[in-house]
């Protein structure tokens, strides 16, 4: 056969990255001095979860306070500022980097048979101007002044009148914003530039595409947000009346820059998200993808179609009428891209040969709760509704059936995917098959509940809250403490199995695409000789002859 | 809740109740099938995969039926929202201030209150300002609720068509006792208000009463 996949066979023989430097350092300095895209990809990994795990312990925190009414833990302030962080780490630290700083990373190149990406040298840039970010969002905690307290939103005129460090706070944003404007850049280059011989737009994985189609917002959106917290900093630095109507600005200008990039950036965070699904649903299911060319178009069209329905957030604000009809009709539209993904998906199950293993069971659990969360988005779209559950916990709930139940459960998804291949280690399927369920089932509990109190009228962003929403309240931490425990069993199997797992072989699911020809840990540069691809992404009659490999 | 206090809260219960039921037979269609496949076609069976590459009419059906469905929740959520622009020309009108953290009502006659009172059956607009930063006045018996904004007015429409007492929620963060921003709505009736309201209200209930 021809030796399209360029690959070595099963067993390791060669050295993988880890056993190799791209520099002349060894130890930590072949970490932090590295150009080699896996290894940047991974430290990544360490950061963004880190990160996740103080937000998670932050959220766990909002949720103890609001056990039950009257609060007892903290102060209003303390409250204040520990939802405005949750909201900023997560947004910022976690779910905005997440899948493509890590698993783009580290997958992007390989799928696409290329050696690393495009710019080696500004990969690891963009990771220490990350690095920076946080550390300056985290200096802002600890500075006189106190924690910024004015939601992750940075609503003006609270934001010039806040005492607390809100300018360093936003700065960290901009400064995270030129990280993803770099590892942007980076992968549209790498995709036009670096695609391997006979790997055509058509042939990439869906992946690589949803991942393309993030870069671009990445790029196009991220500038807006960067001068928006620029114009802010100056107001707050000297007076100047930009959007402070005491200083004849415009506090509404302000909702509109800040969502014409956060609405998008809502697409940055879902996207990569949705090619890891479109990866694992073939892989499980043993055949092609169904409707690859509308999967690939969809993600484009919500790319697109997502920079324009930015007023949807601004229904109360005092708009004007027309405004309110052109947004709520494109939010409609918008929803019409990620149906036809869901429906495709669904369909790609159909007369496969279907083997539910951990990284398919996250994604049947992903379909659910996004599509909940797709779904509620409707509600919020449409004017009447929007009108009375904006800014309640009905919104709060929708964004984390889709941010977290959507973009988080297939960041776990994908951890259990590529695990093995990036750690040369297998995980215990057990502990994972029993990790979704619970996950699933304190998921819901935590956050179904946010539904109901929404349209009671409970507002979001409450220290306190009146008696009748107790039950709710509660059962609502109650489900904080199992899906939390939840998150650090994973944490804690994968730990384990990082030190104490059995080796996985290179291709323990019976991948095609070309990560799964290659080595577990790949090596340095991952392939020994660069492949040709002859199959299609998604061609299930090539594993038949990768077992002869 | 029982039943809703103005006719608009029953039209947005509507618009609500309409999408979700489409939601809930859309999700439980797509969960139920999904749930289906992996049994039925489990590697366990033994059954070999069919590559299907794609279905053009499935496409076309699962663009067109769900545009048409979200084409109607947009229509309903659209007419359902102009009930809130439907003002009579001379509407009672009560000048709403929001302050951090408090909302202060002030009627025609002069009268200041921390609660709003307003007249049966009569078309309220309240004419809302801020002095500090941005609040949301919200009435979530009635459905309702508009940004208060720092520098400009903006209004909030109803009227009310069953006496009692509703919550008012701020429902913008304002900042350290945002969420102890509550009052209430009192709806009363004719008698009763103008009992309160010490005079003549310019009912506006049959055109012309107030001459």
């Amino acid at each position: 056969m021809d030796n399209s996949s360029g690959v070595l066979p099963v067993e390791q023989v060669k050295k993988s990255f880890y056993q190799e430097s791209t520099n002349k350092y060894t130890g930590i300095g072949a970490w932090l001095l590295t150009k080699d895209h896996k290894r940047i990809g991974l430290m990544y990994m360490y950061a963004i979860i880190s990160f996740f795990v103080v937000g998670a312990i932050i959220g766990l925190l909002m949720r103890l306070e609001l056990l039950s009414p009257g609060g007892k833990l903290f102060s209003a302030q303390t409250y204040n500022s520990l939802f405005t962080l949750h909201g900023v780490i997560m947004i910022f630290l976690f779910i905005i980097p997440g899948i493509p700083a890590i698993f783009g990373n580290f997958f992007l190149p390989i799928q696409i048979g290329a050696r690393d990406v495009a710019f080696p040298r500004l990969n690891l840039l963009s990771w220490y101007v990350y690095i920076t970010g946080a550390i300056l969002a985290l200096t802002s905690l600890f500075l006189p002044g106190g924690p910024i307290d004015t939601g992750w939103t940075f609503y003006i005129p609270y934001s010039v009148r806040s005492g607390t460090n809100v300018s360093l706070a936003l700065f960290a944003a901009f400064v995270l914003g030129f990280s993803s404007i770099l590892t942007g850049i980076n992968f549209v280059t790498t995709v036009h530039r670096l695609r391997g011989k006979g790997m055509t737009f058509f042939k990439m994985p869906l992946f690589v595409w949803a991942t393309y189609a993030t870069a671009w917002i990445q790029i196009i959106a991220t500038p807006v947000i960067a001068i928006t917290i620029l114009l802010v900093i100056i107001e707050r630095a000297f007076g100047v009346g930009i959007f402070d109507p005491a200083l004849g600005g415009d506090p509404i200008l302000f909702q509109h820059l800040f969502w014409i990039y956060s609405h998008p950036a809502v697409y940055i965070m879902i996207l990569p998200a949705m090619g890891v699904v479109s990866e694992i649903i073939p892989t499980f299911s043993r055949r092609t993808i169904f409707g690859y060319k509308q999967i690939a178009y969809s993600s484009l069209a919500i790319a697109f179609i997502g920079y324009l329905v930015w007023g949807h957030h601004m229904f109360s604000s005092g708009q004007s009428d027309l405004s309110n009809m052109i947004f709520s009709l494109l939010t409609f539209l918008v929803a019409l891209p990620s149906g036809v993904k869901i429906f495709n998906w669904v369909a790609t199950m159909y007369k496969g040969s279907i083997d539910p293993q951990p990284p398919f069971l996250w994604v049947m659990s992903f379909i659910v709760l996004f599509s909940i969360g797709g779904l509620t988005g409707l509600v919020l779209g449409s004017l009447a509704t929007d009108i009375h559950l904006t800014d309640t916990y009905f919104v709060v709930a929708h964004f984390h059936y889709v941010m977290f139940g959507g973009t988080g459960t297939i960041f776990i998804a994908a951890m259990h995917y590529w695990f093995p291949k990036m750690f040369g280690k297998m995980y215990n399927i057990k502990c994972a098959n029993v990790a979704v369920v619970l996950y699933f089932i304190g998921f819901n509990m935590l956050y179904f509940p946010k539904f109901i109190m929404g349209y009671m009228g409970m507002p979001r962003r409450y220290y306190n809250y009146l008696p009748m929403y107790t039950p709710y309240q509660r059962i609502s931490t109650y489900g904080s403490w199992i899906l939390v425990g939840t998150i650090f069993f994973i944490i804690g199997y994968f730990v384990y199995a990082y030190y104490r797992g059995k080796k996985a072989t290179s291709n323990p699911w019976g991948g095609v695409t070309l990560e799964w020809h290659i080595q577990s840990p790949p090596i340095m540069e991952n392939f020994e000789t660069l492949p040709v691809i002859t199959h299609d992404p998604y061609d299930f009659s090539q594993l038949k002859e990768m077992k002869n490999e | 809740m029982g039943p809703a206090p103005t006719v608009h809260a029953e039209s947005v219960d509507f618009v609500m109740l309409y999408i979700v039921a489409i939601s809930v037979v859309l999700l439980i269609g797509i969960t139920v099938t999904m749930i289906y496949f992996v049994f039925k076609y489990n590697r366990k069976k033994g059954h070999e995969p069919v590559d299907i590459h794609g279905n053009v009419l499935l496409e076309v059906v699962w663009i067109v039926i769900p545009t048409l469905l979200v084409l109607s929740m947009f229509y309903f959520g659209y007419t359902s929202f102009r009930e809130l622009r439907d003002k009579p020309d001379n509407p009672f009108i009560v000048k709403v201030t929001a302050r951090m953290w408090q909302f202060t009502f002030e009627y025609a006659n002069g009268k200041k209150t921390d609660t709003l009172y307003v007249p049966l059956n009569a078309p309220v607009d309240l004419e809302m300002k801020s002095v500090d930063v941005n609040h949301c006045l919200y009435i979530p018996a009635f459905r309702i609720k508009e940004d208060i904004i720092y520098g400009q007015t903006n209004h909030l429409y109803f009227n009310a068509k069953q006496t009692g007492d509703y919550d008012i929620a701020c429902a913008e963060y304002c900042g350290l006792n945002h969420s102890a921003m509550y009052t209430k709505v009192k709806v009363l009736l004719d008698n009763d208000f103008t009992k309160w309201y010490g005079g003549n209200w310019q009912p506006v209930k049959n055109g012309s009463a107030s001459n």
